[in-house]
């Protein structure tokens, strides 16, 4: 078990040097103009140069790379091209936006994905089980920029139009603004990523729990005359969540790294907007800070989940 | 009186191709304390015939009647069925490989069969429970009450179901198949292990399978079934030395090492018939080798076999073709010998 985390942490590492490279190969393929930018339209070529050695970017290509990883190992991943902020400071105020996204969300998907999942598998085939998997296919199929610019037209400007101004237009408002602004302000977002990621979890849940329901061993829980009830929670769920848990570490992980879309459209400052607007402008360090940070989320979080794995399935513990 | 009778049990499936009646009225008792075993090839509706009285088999239309200690399973509620399940019947099914739940202890899963009939405190439970694995002859059970099922050899898994299925002394333990996943050897034991707990409990027990040399060591009793119809029914004894059925003696002759001849098996030629058809009025007639006219005419009843009350069978041949076998079938007196080990 040690040897295997210790083999999974090596491998992360790796995994996140790779990463590292690849962005700095990107980027350096695409001519830059960086300085152009900064310098404005009537620049002559002797500013050009100055802000370009300012910022180390007339240095060879390795000189650079070699200097971003020895302060990367100390905590330093440099400071932005444009304001001279420090990379980690910008993703610092970044990050809790995106948790609240990403966490919120997550607790709406789960509740709702499992719920219709295991509703749908116990009655497979009813009334209700058609109607999840209507359900389901809408939004699976359902871009989330759209789902999220519809639940702006209807529950923001249709609202706001007819005298309720329920939910802000986008934007964020941090915990110390009170709770309730800082709900309303995620309720939305949270929808549109939620709803997209429960109809992939109805799904799931849907089939792992059939699978399961077909298991011997629930035939045998009911012949010990336990009620419905238990054999469906305890029994069935108990098993069929197993690959539901795995997904939903992956998934989480994912979108702790920043979620694109969804924070663009309801111009959320989080990590996925904050990269968005860094790719726009070439700003290097925090490209590289958020990318080496999200790819992190999923390093880790595939290796929680083996670790999760193993606490759920005892067959996987011993081996 | 009889613990379980069962009269005239229908059981259908509605599915895409037609209704398949798995079990064409079905009649049989259990005594207390007696077991009864229920032989028949794959698909001659044994297994349905006796799951369908716990009414655990999804989709099917159940008709008849099975009275248990006063209670007719099939029109009980589903609450009265959840009292009896596990308290009053226990079951085992076939393979123990699949029929523990892999993610918790054996020591959990019987407890909360106790806990979930009797209002006793855990620790209590968790001592019968080592109580009932010791019963079992499971080594140490102590130490391996909190083991994953995994752990547990398929043997021993099976004899875990049987200590979980007894936890609550049922009047009747269903064994459905309960050997046929495991390998001889240990297939003996488990036997053994049930014999004993049988004759520590006092317990009925209704045994399903499709192996003569199982019924041979433990049935008091013996039901025939072919295509969902029970064909002959009779004490063990009957059943090796006087059947009457020709099924019966199909099944008796196409045993390893018990045949005609020694070094050849003598299957019973054909294949048991689809269950979606009519059958013929003897639904043994396609594959029979005494085969007449009145066969195809007219259902043979269950009727007695002259002269024994209680040895029936559904077959238009002589009655007193029973007794002709006695002499001849001494070929099969080396089955009845492991009934005596």
């Amino acid at each position: 078990m040690f040897r295997f985390l210790i083999l999974r942490i090596l491998q992360g590492i790796l995994v996140l040097w790779l990463i590292t490279v690849a962005v700095f190969a990107l980027f350096f393929v695409v001519p830059s103009n960086v300085a152009r930018t900064l310098a404005g339209r009537q620049a002559t070529p002797r500013t050009i140069h100055l802000i370009n050695h300012r910022l180390g970017l007339d240095q060879p290509i390795l000189k650079q790379y070699w200097d971003f990883i020895s302060k990367a190992f100390h905590g330093d991943l440099g400071y932005d091209y444009y304001h001279q902020i420090p990379v980690t400071h910008i993703m610092a105020q970044a990050l809790p936006i995106t948790l609240s996204l990403a966490i919120g969300a997550a607790v709406i998907w789960m509740a709702l994905g499992v719920f219709n999942g295991v509703v749908s598998a116990i009655h497979p085939r009813s009334v209700a089980d058609r109607s999840m998997t209507v359900f389901a296919l809408f939004f699976y199929s359902m871009p989330s920029f759209f789902l999220g610019l519809m639940l702006l037209f209807f529950l923001y400007y249709k609202l706001t139009l007819a005298g309720y101004k329920w939910f802000p237009a986008g934007g964020y408002a941090p915990l110390s603004q009170g709770v309730g602004q800082w709900f309303l302000h995620m309720v939305l977002p949270w929808l549109t990523l939620a709803l997209v990621l429960a109809a992939t979890y109805t799904r799931l849940t849907r089939s792992s729990m059939l699978d399961v329901l077909g298991e011997d061993y629930i035939k045998t829980a009911r012949s010990k005359g336990l009620n419905e009830r238990r054999v469906t929670y305890r029994h069935a769920l108990r098993s069929a969540l197993t690959p539901v848990v795995t997904q939903f570490g992956i998934d989480l992980g994912q979108l702790i790294g920043g979620v694109v879309i969804t924070e663009t459209v309801f111009s959320l400052p989080g990590l996925g907007k904050t990269a968005i607007d860094a790719i726009t402008q070439q700003d290097l360090p925090v490209i590289i800070g958020i990318v080496l940070f999200a790819s992190a989320c999923v390093v880790v979080a595939n290796i929680l989940v083996d670790l999760l794995y193993a606490f759920l399935d005892p067959r996987v513990r011993l081996s | 009186m009889a613990l379980l009778e069962v009269d005239d049990l229908h059981v259908s499936f509605d599915t895409a191709d037609g209704v398949v009646r798995a079990v064409r009225g079905v009649s049989f008792t259990v005594e207390p304390g007696q077991t009864l075993g229920i032989v028949g090839e794959s698909g001659s509706g044994k297994s349905v015939a006796t799951q369908s009285l716990t009414r655990l088999v999804a989709g099917a239309k159940i008709t008849g009647s099975a009275m248990f200690d006063g209670l007719d399973l099939l029109h009980a509620s589903q609450r009265e069925m959840r009292r009896i399940r596990g308290r009053r019947i226990g079951m085992i099914f076939q393979d123990p490989l699949s029929s523990l739940h892999p993610c918790y202890t054996v020591g959990w899963q019987i407890i909360e069969m106790i806990r979930a009939h009797e209002s006793v405190p855990r620790r209590r439970a968790r001592q019968r429970a080592i109580e009932l694995l010791d019963l079992v002859r499971i080594p140490n059970a102590r130490a391996r009450i909190d083991d994953f099922p995994h752990q547990f050899s398929g043997g021993m898994r099976q004899r875990v179901m049987i200590a979980m299925a007894m936890a609550l002394n049922p009047a009747l333990l269903i064994a459905d198949e309960p050997t046929t996943a495991l390998d001889v050897t240990v297939q003996a034991q488990v036997l053994k292990v049930m014999q004993d707990v049988q004759a520590d409990t006092g317990t009925a027990i209704i045994l399903i399978t499709h192996d003569l040399g199982v019924i041979a060591d433990v049935a008091d009793e013996v039901v025939v079934m072919y295509a969902g119809q029970v064909m002959e029914r009779a004490r063990r004894r009957e059943i090796f030395y006087q059947f009457h059925h020709p099924y019966t003696e199909g099944l008796l002759a196409s045993l390893p090492g018990h045949g005609g001849t020694r070094d050849r098996l003598t299957p019973i030629p054909g294949n048991p018939p689809s269950l979606l058809a009519k059958l013929d009025p003897c639904p043994f007639v396609p594959r029979c080798p005494y085969v007449f006219d009145k066969c195809r005419r007219e259902v043979p009843p269950l009727a007695p076999v002259h002269p024994d009350e209680r040895h029936l069978s559904a077959c238009w041949l002589e009655p007193d073709r029973a007794l002709q076998f006695e002499w001849e079938s001494s070929k099969f007196a080396q089955i009845s010998s492991t009934a005596h080990r």
